[in-house]
C-alpha cells in the first residue's frame, strides 16, 4: 500500500495490529481486534476513530456566510456561532455532490467537513461557486480528526480536557485542550451514539490519540476500524456518499428533508429538487430487515412479489439487533413500513420487511 | 499480522482449507488464517448432504460482516456429512476453526485426489508469501 495516501496517526494504526485497507485514497484501519466487538464497545462504552481522512474546507471572508447559504442545503445564516448543522451540496440538477457538516467559526468564518473521497471534487466546486469576498482554503493535510463515540464519551474525554463538556450540547463545538493539545472539540460523530469529533493540528495528532487511549485503566476508549464505523451508522441509517448518496440523488430522494430548505429556496439546486418532489419521486430510500439468514449487500437487487424493484445501497449484520439490516431505493408505495420485500441473494429471494428508521436508537 | 495456527497433521489448500484424511472420509473447513483474513464471520451456507462435488467446485458460501467468500471442494467426492450448527452460531467458526468449526465431510472414491493438497510447511510459506 505505499502509494496510499497516509493519516498522522498511519504509525499508530501499525502498532495497534491494525488491518490496513484502501479508502478514499487513504491506508485506513478497517479493524484493529474485531468488527463486532469494536461495534460493540461503542455502543456500551466508547470507542476511538481516526477519521483524518475526511476534508475541512474553510470559507473565510465578509462574504463567507451568503456563499455558504448558497452552496448547502442547511440554513447557513442563522447558524451560531461554535453550531453545527448537516447539509448538502448540490448540483443544478439537484443532485448531490457531497454530504457535510457545516462549522460556524465566527460572523465571517465557517468550515465544511467532508467526504474524503469528495475532496477535491467539493474544493472545486465551492472555488467555483463561492462568491469573490469568501476565500476558500483546504486545510484537510494540516488538520487531524478523532471521533470518540460512545456513552463514555464524555467521561473520558473529561480526563484529558479541562474545557466543561456536560453543557457542550449536540451539534455545537468549542475550542479547548485535549491532552495539552488545541483541539477544536464538536459533539458530533456519525455513529448514532453519543460522542465528539476532535479537530487538531496533524503535527499533534499521535499526543492527541495517544492521550485519550490512555484515559485510566478503567476502561480507556477501545480503537476501532471503519468496519465498525460502517455498522454504527447503518444501525443509525446514516447515509454514506458513494452509496446513498451520488451525483444524480436529490436529497429528498435519500429522506434528507429535515436537513433542506427548499421553502427558503436560493441555494444550488433548490429548483430542481423542488421540481423533481412536485413531479413525483420514482423512488426513495427505505430502511429494511432481513427476515431470514443472510446478508444483503449493495448491489443486490431487491425485489416484490418476484419481480425486480430497486437496489441495495448499504447492507451489514446489526451486531445490536442480531439480524441483518439494510437500506435501499424502491418505489414510494414500496417504501412504506411493514412492506413485504426480498433481497436477491445468490440467485435467491431472502424475505425482508421495510422498518422505521433508525434502526437502533441510541439513548447515549 | 497475528501468528496464525497451521496444526501439523493436516493438509491444506491454496485456498485456505483444511483437510482431515480418516480413510475415505475428509473433514474440511477454513484455516485460522482464512478466519482471520474475514474477520467476524456473521454466515455460512453449506450444501445438503448428498451432493456430489468435483475438485474445486465453489461448495458454499461464507461471509464476514465485510466480505463474502466461497468455498472450494478441496477434493472430489460425495458430501457425507454437514455442520448444520454453524448456521445458528456461524461464530465457531472464528473460535474454533479446527474443531468445532468443521464445515463438511467428504467421501473420496479416490484417494489419489488427495495429492492436490499440501502440507503444513508449504502452506505456511504460501501464507507467508500473502502476508508480506
Amino acid at each position: 500500500m505505499s502509494e496510499l495516501r497516509r493519516t498522522p496517526l498511519h504509525a499508530s494504526h501499525q502498532r495497534l495490529g491494525a488491518r490496513l485497507v484502501e479508502f478514499a485514497g487513504y491506508a485506513m484501519p478497517v479493524q484493529y481486534t474485531s468488527i463486532v466487538e469494536e461495534h460493540r464497545a461503542v455502543r456500551e462504552r466508547a470507542g476511538l476513530f481516526d477519521v483524518s481522512h475526511m476534508g475541512q474546507i474553510h470559507l473565510i471572508g465578509p462574504g463567507a456566510v451568503a456563499s455558504t447559504e448558497r452552496l448547502v442545503t442547511c440554513p447557513v445564516a442563522s447558524l451560531g456561532e461554535g453550531r453545527v448543522r448537516y447539509g448538502c451540496l448540490c448540483n443544478e440538477a439537484g443532485g448531490v455532490v457531497d454530504d457535510v457538516t457545516v462549522h460556524r467559526v465566527s460572523a465571517e468564518e465557517l468550515f465544511l467537513c467532508v467526504n474524503a473521497a469528495n475532496r477535491e471534487k467539493d474544493v472545486a466546486w465551492i472555488e467555483a461557486h463561492a462568491g469573490p469576498e469568501a476565500r476558500v482554503e483546504d486545510r484537510s493535510d494540516a488538520t487531524a480528526l478523532i471521533a470518540l463515540q460512545g456513552p463514555a464519551s464524555e467521561a473520558l474525554l473529561s480526563r484529558v480536557c479541562e474545557t466543561p463538556l456536560a453543557s457542550l450540547r449536540r451539534f455545537r463545538f468549542v475550542d479547548g485542550k485535549v491532552a495539552g493539545v488545541p483541539t477544536r472539540i464538536a459533539r458530533t460523530g456519525y455513529t448514532g451514539s453519543d460522542g465528539f469529533e476532535l479537530y487538531a493540528p496533524a503535527d499533534r495528532a499521535e499526543a492527541l490519540w495517544d492521550g485519550l487511549l490512555e484515559g485510566g485503566e478503567a476502561g480507556a476508549p477501545v480503537p476501532a476500524g471503519l468496519g465498525a464505523r460502517d455498522t454504527l451508522r447503518l444501525e443509525a441509517a446514516l447515509p454514506l456518499y458513494g452509496h446513498e448518496l451520488d451525483d444524480d440523488t436529490s436529497p429528498l430522494e435519500a429522506r434528507l428533508d429535515r436537513f433542506v430548505k427548499l421553502d427558503a429556496g436560493g441555494f444550488i439546486g433548490a429548483e430542481a429538487i423542488a421540481k423533481r418532489r412536485a413531479a413525483g419521486h420514482p423512488r426513495l430510500l427505505a430502511g429494511f430487515v432481513l427476515e431470514e439468514r443472510g446478508v444483503a449487500r449493495a448491489g443486490y437487487e431487491i425485489a416484490a412479489q418476484g419481480e425486480g424493484v430497486g437496489v441495495v445501497t448499504s447492507g451489514a449484520p446489526s451486531p445490536t439487533l442480531g439480524k441483518s439490516i439494510g437500506l435501499g431505493y424502491v418505489p414510494p408505495r414500496r417504501a412504506e413500513p411493514g412492506t413485504a420485500l426480498e433481497v436477491r441473494i445468490r440467485g435467491r429471494g431472502v424475505k425482508a420487511r421495510v422498518v422505521d428508521t433508525p434502526f437502533v436508537r441510541s439513548s447515549g | 499480522m497475528a501468528d496464525t495456527d497451521i496444526p501439523d497433521d493436516l493438509r491444506y489448500t491454496r485456498e485456505d482449507e483444511w483437510t482431515r484424511v480418516d480413510g475415505n472420509r475428509v473433514t474440511v473447513g477454513i484455516t485460522d488464517y482464512a478466519q482471520q483474513q474475514l474477520g467476524d464471520i456473521v454466515f455460512v451456507e453449506l450444501p445438503e448432504v448428498g451432493k456430489s462435488l468435483e475438485q474445486g467446485d465453489p461448495f458454499g458460501v461464507i461471509e464476514s460482516v465485510k466480505a463474502v467468500s466461497d468455498l472450494y471442494a478441496p477434493v472430489s467426492g460425495e458430501v457425507v456429512e454437514v455442520n448444520d450448527s454453524l448456521g445458528e452460531s456461524p461464530e465457531v467458526v472464528n473460535a474454533d476453526c479446527y474443531g468445532d468449526g468443521w464445515m463438511v465431510v467428504i467421501q473420496v472414491a479416490d484417494a489419489s485426489a488427495l495429492d492436490d493438497l499440501i502440507d503444513p510447511v508449504a502452506y505456511a510459506q504460501h501464507v507467508k508469501e500473502r502476508a508480506e
